[in-house]
């Protein structure tokens, strides 16, 4: 594979950072867009976006905050897109729709793109995948998406009601202790999703919460998240491999 | 979770960054995922400047019992101070 850091036009025409990760052994591969969760754009998220490369796809992280904070370490352009109100939804879409142009440009790509969210890109995963044509959508438990809390300081609000546009199937990956979304909440995803007539896969695991992905931090649950990864691979060899 | 919860106060007063001692303008308080602290929630407080940039940031990740009595400490320091004197 190739790994690297590359420049591409996002939303509105702003000139924004991306991490690709492509194999360089083949062609006719899939894509994913990456995007990453609340701590931002971090090596564990760079991690995440080789393994799609390792596994034969092209993958592209763009770093959702780079406005907020260009150059800063990620810790810093977290904590300036926070205070800033955090990243609002027309310029995720945005910079989705860029991601996906760029991904379906590269030469021996198939044309098929996912996408995939951790935490808030849990959210703007199913977000995207309702305002944007793509092939398959991957939420790891994206808080948000059926219901606020009281309280909320930031600009986000639920999407759930935009689920009539969901352009493709979704496999949703939560965790039975997390809090958000909750067990209730993803249920009733999944209830609106059928009711909709939309194709959905979710799972549920058992002694995980939220993050339980996160391979550098205490959530870490290594059973749940190599049970994920196995659905992952099933889903995207399915819809998005040749 | 994420929880997104954030609360922006403005602040005077100076932190201690990476890059030396710098006025502080503004204090974000919110609990969510910590970047170091091994805890999958803490009360992270960032004291800032937005003026000189993102990187003008003093960090702290606390454990809710910590911040807790961050908390009770600063008021019992204040509450201690000789009338007039912090006003």
């Amino acid at each position: 594979m190739a790994a690297g850091t590359v420049r591409l036009t996002g939303h509105g025409g702003d000139d924004i950072e991306a991490y690709l990760a492509r194999p360089v052994d083949r062609a006719g591969f899939g894509s994913v867009v990456v995007l990453h969760h609340m701590p931002g754009y971090d090596e564990p998220s760079k991690e995440i976006t080789r393994r799609f490369a390792s596994r034969g796809y092209a993958a592209l992280m763009p770093n959702l905050h780079y406005r907020d904070a260009p150059g800063a370490g990620p810790d810093d352009a977290s904590a300036a897109s926070r205070a800033n109100g955090g990243v609002p939804d027309d310029r995720l879409v945005g910079d989705v729709s860029a991601v996906v142009s760029y991904l379906k440009a590269l030469d021996g790509a198939n044309g098929k793109v996912g996408v995939i969210g951790y935490c808030s890109g849990g959210r703007q995963s199913f977000l995207a995948a309702c305002k944007l044509p793509l092939d398959a959508a991957v939420d790891c438990y994206g808080g948000a998406v059926m219901r606020l809390r009281e309280g909320m300081g930031m600009k986000v609000t639920p999407v759930v009601g935009l689920a009539e546009g969901l352009s493709c199937p979704l496999l949703g990956l939560f965790g039975e202790e997390d809090k958000s979304p909750s067990p209730d909440e993803t249920a009733e995803l999944s209830a609106e999703l059928t009711r909709l007539g939309k194709e959905h896969e979710f799972h549920t695991y058992p002694d995980a919460g939220h993050s339980f992905f996160s391979v550098n931090r205490p959530s870490y649950r290594p059973e749940a998240a190599n049970e994920g990864w196995e659905r992952i691979w099933e889903f995207y060899g399915r819809l998005l491999a040749s | 979770m994420c929880t997104y919860l954030t609360e922006k106060i403005e602040i005077s007063g100076s932190g201690k960054g990476a890059s030396g001692w710098f006025a502080l303008r503004g204090a974000t308080v919110y609990f969510d995922h910590p970047v170091h602290a091994q805890a999958e929630h803490t009360l992270n407080i960032d004291f800032v400047d937005p003026a000189k940039g993102p990187s003008a940031r003093v960090a702290v990740e606390l454990t809710a019992e910590s911040a807790r009595a961050l908390a009770r400490a600063i008021e019992t320091t204040l509450g201690s101070v000789p009338a007039g004197l912090a006003e």
